[in-house]
């Protein structure tokens, strides 16, 4: 029988340590076809961020950091910079990416290092037990805004892919969601875009993935998903906000 | 004819496969894996059509198929 569905190779066999219906297994599964497809997973060094994706390092088949919080963008440039042959990605939630290392990704994205992050986007701090995030809706009620977010004292959320283009620098920035079959086809086009941009030494490449978080948003995954295309997508658009064909 | 084998200890009873089959033929188990959750299954199989989009939303990577 032909395969029409399989398991990538460039995933282990260790299960998900993620929560029913996380959209971080399907983030993992994407980064791992991407490395399938362009062959890549014996060169590629992945760091994994602090945070509910910590454990990526069981289920990615290639070398894998796991960097302090925050910082994998500085660790991916001293290794990339070390090992410029390598393909070197980060894999960062908003509390690590958005928050506490927020100086990291723009500076690692203001200098152009040739690195893919792939930033993964559920407004909330997940492993920690559900605060608020940078990412955090308007409004959103968290373990720590049990009021719901309130623009006059805690800001808007930030957009990263927005915030990040305004930079000269960075090659290829989208932002994608995983909710309906559609949006799943087109965020793996977008991660295979941006692994494709470092083999070719494009530069800078960063795919900001709407993700579900059903425990600490108190949802089912059903109405999380419904809640991300209700609530995130108006706030956060999807598309493609920087495409750099050739860096200089 | 299609083939749609699901890890039913590698299933967490997510239910996002059901809520994107075209042809409504992936419910969620009476039985219990091994985690306690109730693990996806496949009723009808002669209608599937392997449009694959089950495996596709699957957080766990718990379905395959084959055609």
């Amino acid at each position: 029988m032909k395969e029409v569905f399989t398991k990538p190779k460039a995933l282990t066999d260790v299960p998900f340590t993620y929560c029913p219906g996380c959209h971080h297994g399907i983030i993992h599964r994407l980064v791992a076809e991407a490395m399938d497809d362009l062959n890549i997973t014996e060169d590629t060094i992945g760091i994994a961020p602090v945070g509910c994706a910590v454990f990526a390092y069981l289920f990615f088949n290639c070398d894998m950091i796991v960097a302090a919080h925050g910082r994998a963008p500085a660790t991916a440039t001293g290794i990339k910079r070390v090992r410029p042959d390598n393909i070197v990605f980060s894999y960062q939630g908003d509390g690590d990416l958005a928050s506490i290392g927020t100086a990291e990704i723009v500076h690692a994205a203001n200098r152009g290092e040739k690195i893919t992050v792939i930033f993964v986007n559920n407004a909330i701090y997940g492993m920690t037990g559900g605060q608020m995030a940078p990412t955090t809706l308007q409004g959103q009620i968290t373990q720590t805004s049990p009021y719901g977010r309130d623009s006059r004292t805690m800001g808007m959320p930030i957009r990263i892919c927005e915030l990040l283009s305004t930079l000269n620098s960075p090659a290829y920035i989208e932002r994608v969601a995983l909710t309906k079959p559609a949006y799943i086809v087109k965020a793996k086009k977008a991660i295979k875009k941006a692994f494709q941009f470092q083999v070719e030494g494009k530069g800078f490449s960063l795919v900001e993935v709407l993700s579900t978080c059903p425990t600490n948003w108190g949802l089912s995954p059903k109405e999380a998903n419904e809640w991300l295309n209700e609530k995130m997508i108006p706030y956060y658009p999807l598309g493609e906000f920087k495409y750099v064909e050739e860096v200089s | 004819m299609v083939k749609v084998i699901i890890d039913r200890e590698r299933c967490k009873g997510c239910e996002l496969c059901t809520l994107v089959c075209p042809q409504k033929i992936m419910v969620m188990s009476k039985s219990f894996n091994k985690k306690s959750y109730h693990p996806a299954e496949q009723i009808n199989p002669e209608k599937c059509t392997g449009c694959a989009f089950c495996a596709m939303t699957c957080p766990d990577v718990a379905i395959e198929v084959y055609k």
